[in-house]
């Protein structure tokens, strides 16, 4: 089955949905809520194709769509999907009507414009991640904040409009020089086009003529805009305010999705675009994501708060996966393939997480973990799941974290065997806050009498849960179809990285002889 | 003395606009005070026929008439086009809300046809003499309007303040264009600019008179530093003056120095004062950084909306002149771009303002605006669009302006005026998302708000359409924008 414009249709069916929603009457929360759900479903099962038809061998762009959209050409609407961006896609559509479905009870006061929120989001992702004009991207990348900055201050906690406020200006300062940046480069491009895969392909071939001085400062540019969507550290601070405050859903698509813009701009943008670049500034990339993985763990171990433990654990996790782009192995591609995964792995874990405690705090009106303790003994099966996604985000082997983590340590030790056995200490930490957590909320005695009325989940909850702990298991057990699909995309990234040219790009050059001999030995 | 170069055809709307205006006050006593409305109405209408005049005239070949004074082109057609758009709906949405403030009268409505009249002269002007006249045209009429409310003790302030900083403006302006006579013996723009050709380096006489002629300019268009008397008087006026007054004599202004900086100095492509033109560009562009800049502090510290919106149109002034700054087709196609999506946000935004505050112009603060969001959906969600779009955030007019002003900018090589322009884009989010917060984000305060009349809200409709049209499909407007800015090569 060939559907035609399938990526239009993925990207632009929740939109359309949202506006259908004007249409329905305030009072009926309860079909409004079907609608969005069957919405967010149906953008799903559209997006299912896009896996099944989409060709591993081939690295480029697949099921390419181009109309032009502003005078004639030059701003072109322009989408398309390589390994990289697949994998995104499939996890928003994945986990937006997951969301939807956990606000199901949550959300009561202004149903309406909450669920044209979500949608309006979602087509906003899917567009960040499959739009090739950089322009159209753009768009994409601002127009998403508007419900997300709604989202948090609208429904959030109590202090949702600092946090909203806060998120909107860290991420307006990014992505507004990135702006700049994307005018800097269509003028060097000969003002004719905001093409991505033309800009890249000139930058390429060298038919632009770039200094490293220009091109240094374009990659500052772009890198700011991802580094405080990732949150590189020190750019992380907005993270743990919006993140707390947020109500559930919107946590879910923050941890889940938006922070993988940020990867996803790093490996879509950064590196093709800037390769000498990127070369040059990776060992201070590395060194900021180490101290990212190292401080989110310890200042999660402190937490009294389980949103803003999951929260910190985040800025962990997420520094692992900018160390694996940044790895830049000789031979083979592990950091990459292993940060990619993790990108999956984080969303999927991390946003079942978030659904957790968000259940959590419906029964107790409360994320305090000293207003836990012996909750297992009343709520075996919330347990149970927690249990399978905290072992989950420790990476556990046999579940999906283990398989990303290793890949990404691999390639981190390849290039730097100091950086990734502290790497590999900060995920031992990591192990030792969710543990400690988990004993504290879910073990020993019930402390507290309030707790043993607490009812275990429903079967909607459990529904909820169900598909995510399935593909845990699958990408745990069997990861092979997924590394296999992005394989092709992320070679051609790093072979534009390595064919570029670095002035002092000797960094790695210099432990080329034993990246040989250790690649020789994995293999 | 030739009579045939007088081609009435030309300025027929100027000639609709200020026979529509003397026919209201002469109807003015006639008028019951209860059916004052329809004074409004013919001014609508007056503008409405004023634009139809023009629609018939052809644009595609540009000449001048009255003697090299009256300039019939593209450019000064787009403009004139906007200003009587501005006036029909300045009149339109001021109609019910003079009732409320117990303003009614004929002569709002008169002076409002007649400083539309000043405005398109300015734009169509390709002399000094004329410039000047419309100039004081447009700020005499603005003059008495902005003290409309004469029980009104700020009303009074705004007026007098205006009027005498504006005549302070006017001197500069005024002798400014004296010295440039004196120097160059003429007042017209193609002969200025061939005169000063021939002179090769410029005169001391003719220095002075250009920099007075752009401190007068300064103060007309509120730029930093000289944009001291803005907030006050927009605060004081009556809020539907202010919406005029945003928006009006702001794109007036930037037209008028458009024509003089493009039509009457030597272009850098002859190269033969190319002294003047950088000299022009740098003191341009520390006035833009300032104006962005400061504006949009300021800006953020406001409570009360009319004055934070008074700022932030200081603000985006300093947006427009990164695009004068910038000097080039493309910079100048995105400045008219941009001053017509800026007349409709703006108008819409302060429509909105306008029509939600109670007598006395209360309930202009921003903590007036509590939980909006859930007592008057639509004005709220409306109202977000325009705050939206002032921001500069995609898929709004708002945003495609600003893109190509600062993509122009780059262009030229001001990557810096770019950056220091985004920067301050930040910033506006600030106060803009600041009323969106109280919108949305808090609970009402329990106050009745009045429903909008339907002629306002078809205002703010056309208003909101046109901000999302030119966000969404802006090809157009900009194929429109180019084709003005072809008299101007």
């Amino acid at each position: 089955m060939h559907i035609k414009n399938i990526l239009s249709l993925v990207t632009y069916l929740p939109a359309a949905a949202a506006v259908l929603l004007l249409l329905f009457p305030r009072r009926s929360e309860g079909a409004i809520k079907s609608f969005a759900f069957l919405a967010s479903v149906t953008t799903f099962l559209l997006s299912l194709p896009l896996f099944f038809q989409f060709d591993a061998a081939n690295g480029g762009m697949q099921f390419e769509e181009w109309a032009p959209w502003i005078e004639g050409g030059l701003i072109k609407h322009h989408l398309g999907i390589d390994g990289i961006s697949l994998f995104l896609i499939l996890l928003t559509t994945f986990l937006t009507p997951l969301a939807i479905l956990s606000s199901w009870r949550a959300v009561s006061q202004r149903v309406k414009p909450f669920m044209m929120c979500m949608l309006f989001l979602e087509t906003g992702m899917i567009g960040v991640f499959c739009a090739l004009d950089l322009v159209l991207f753009y768009v994409f990348w601002e127009v998403m904040l508007i419900p997300m900055y709604f989202l948090i201050g609208v429904w959030g906690g109590e202090r949702r409009v600092y946090a909203a406020v806060k998120f909107i200006l860290y991420t307006m300062v990014g992505s507004l020089l990135m702006l700049v940046a994307i005018l800097y480069l269509f003028h060097l491009n000969g003002g004719t086009s905001f093409d991505y895969l033309e800009i890249a392909g000139n930058l390429a071939r060298g038919s632009i003529r770039i200094q490293f001085g220009e091109e240094f400062w374009l990659f500052m540019a772009f890198l700011l805009a991802f580094a405080i969507k990732v949150p590189l550290f020190p750019f992380h601070t907005w993270l743990p305010d919006a993140h707390v405050e947020a109500p559930t859903a919107g946590s879910v698509i923050l941890a889940g999705v938006l922070l993988k813009m940020g990867t996803y701009g790093l490996l879509r943008f950064c590196l093709p675009l800037f390769p000498s670049a990127a070369v040059v500034v990776a060992p201070y990339l590395s060194v900021l994501a180490l101290v990212g993985i190292v401080y989110g763990a310890l200042v999660a171990m402190v937490q009294p708060d389980l949103k803003k433990l999951v929260a910190y654990s985040s800025v962990s996790h997420m520094g692992l996966v900018v160390l694996g782009i940044f790895a830049f192995t000789q031979s083979g591609l592990q950091g990459l393939q292993g940060s990619m995964l993790q990108m999956l792995n984080h969303g999927l874990s991390t946003g079942a997480l978030f659904l957790l405690v968000g259940m959590m705090y419906e029964r107790r009106h409360s994320r305090l973990i000293a207003d836990f303790g012996g909750v297992a003994h009343v709520n075996p099966v919330l347990a149970a799941l927690f249990l399978v996604v905290t072992l989950s985000s420790i990476g556990l082997p046999g579940l999906n974290g283990f398989v990303g983590e290793v890949l990404i340590l691999v390639g981190t030790f390849l290039s730097s065997p100091v950086f990734a056995a502290i790497a590999a200490s900060g995920m031992i930490l990591g192990a030792v806050y969710m543990l400690w957590m988990y004993q504290r909320v879910f073990l020993g005695t019930i402390s507290h009498e309030e707790n043993r009325k607490m009812k275990d989940l429903c079967a909607r909850e459990k529904l909820l849960l169900l598909p995510i702990l399935l593909v845990m298991l699958w990408i745990g057990v069997y990861s092979a179809p997924f590394l296999r699909k992005m394989e092709a995309s992320l070679q051609l990234v790093q072979q534009r990285v390595h064919n570029a040219h670095a002035p002092g790009g000797g960094y790695r050059l210099g432990q080329s002889r034993a990246n040989t001999d250790l690649a020789g030995a994995t293999k | 003395m030739n009579l045939d170069n007088l081609d009435y055809f030309a300025i027929l709307p100027q000639i609709i606009l200020v026979l529509a205006g003397m026919f209201i006050l002469l109807l003015e006593p006639f008028t019951p005070r209860a059916r004052k409305g329809q004074q409004g109405q013919i001014a609508v209408f007056a503008s409405f026929l004023a634009a139809f005049a023009l629609s018939f005239q052809h644009p595609g070949t540009p000449h001048a008439t009255f003697y090299g004074m009256f300039l019939v082109d593209s450019f000064s057609w787009i403009f004139q086009w906007l200003f009587f758009v501005i006036t029909g709906i300045s009149a339109l949405v001021a109609i019910p809300f003079n009732e409320r403030e117990s303003i009614n009268r004929g002569e709002y409505y008169a002076l409002l046809l007649f400083a539309c009249s000043g405005m398109s002269l300015m734009a169509a002007s390709g002399d000094l003499i004329l410039t000047f006249l419309g100039i004081e045209i447009l700020s005499i009429a603005t003059y008495i309007l902005a003290g409309f409310k004469r029980s009104d003790a700020r009303a009074n302030e705004s007026s007098l303040k205006y009027f005498l900083l504006g005549s302070f403006a006017t001197a500069f302006l005024l002798y400014g264009i004296a010295l440039i006579y004196g120097s160059t013996g003429t007042t017209n723009y193609a002969a200025i600019r061939a005169v000063t050709g021939l002179q090769g380096t410029p005169s001391l006489t003719l220095m002075i008179g250009l920099g007075m002629l752009l401190v007068g300019f300064g103060f007309k268009l509120a730029m930093v530093p000289f944009h001291a008397w803005a907030p006050d008087v927009y605060e004081g006026a009556p809020t539907a003056v202010t919406a005029f007054m945003i928006v009006g004599p702001k794109a007036a202004g930037f037209a008028a120095l458009i024509r003089v900086l493009v039509q009457a100095l030597p272009t850098p492509d002859a190269s033969l004062v190319p002294v003047l033109k950088n000299e022009w560009a740098t003191i341009l562009w520390a006035a833009a950084i300032l104006t962005m800049t400061v504006g949009n502090i300021v800006a953020t510290l406001q409570s009360n909306i009319k004055r934070m919106l008074a700022y932030s149109a200081i603000a985006h002034a300093g947006y427009i002149l990164v695009g004068i700054v910038a000097n080039s087709a493309a910079s100048y196609r995105a400045v008219i771009f941009y001053i017509i999506v800026y007349t409709a946000m703006n108008l819409g935004a302060l429509s909105i303002v306008l029509s939600l505050s109670r007598q006395g112009d209360r309930r202009v603060n921003v903590e007036d605006y509590a939980g909006m969001g859930k007592s008057q959906p639509l004005p709220a969600a409306l109202l977000s669009l325009f705050l939206i779009s002032l921001a500069g955030i995609p898929l709004t007019g708002g945003f495609v302006g600003k893109f190509y002003l600062f993509s122009a900018a780059i262009h030229e090589g001001y990557v810096g005026l770019a950056i220091v322009g985004v920067l301050n884009s930040v910033l506006s989010v600030y106060y803009y998302f600041r009323l969106m917060v109280f919108m949305y984000m808090k609970e009402p305060q329990g106050t009745e708000i009045d429903a909008i009349p339907l002629t306002t809200l078809a205002a703010i409709a056309i208003a909101a359409i046109s901000v999302l049209w030119a966000g969404i499909f802006p090809t157009w407007l900009l194929n429109l924008a180019s084709r003005s800015i072809l008299p101007l090569q």
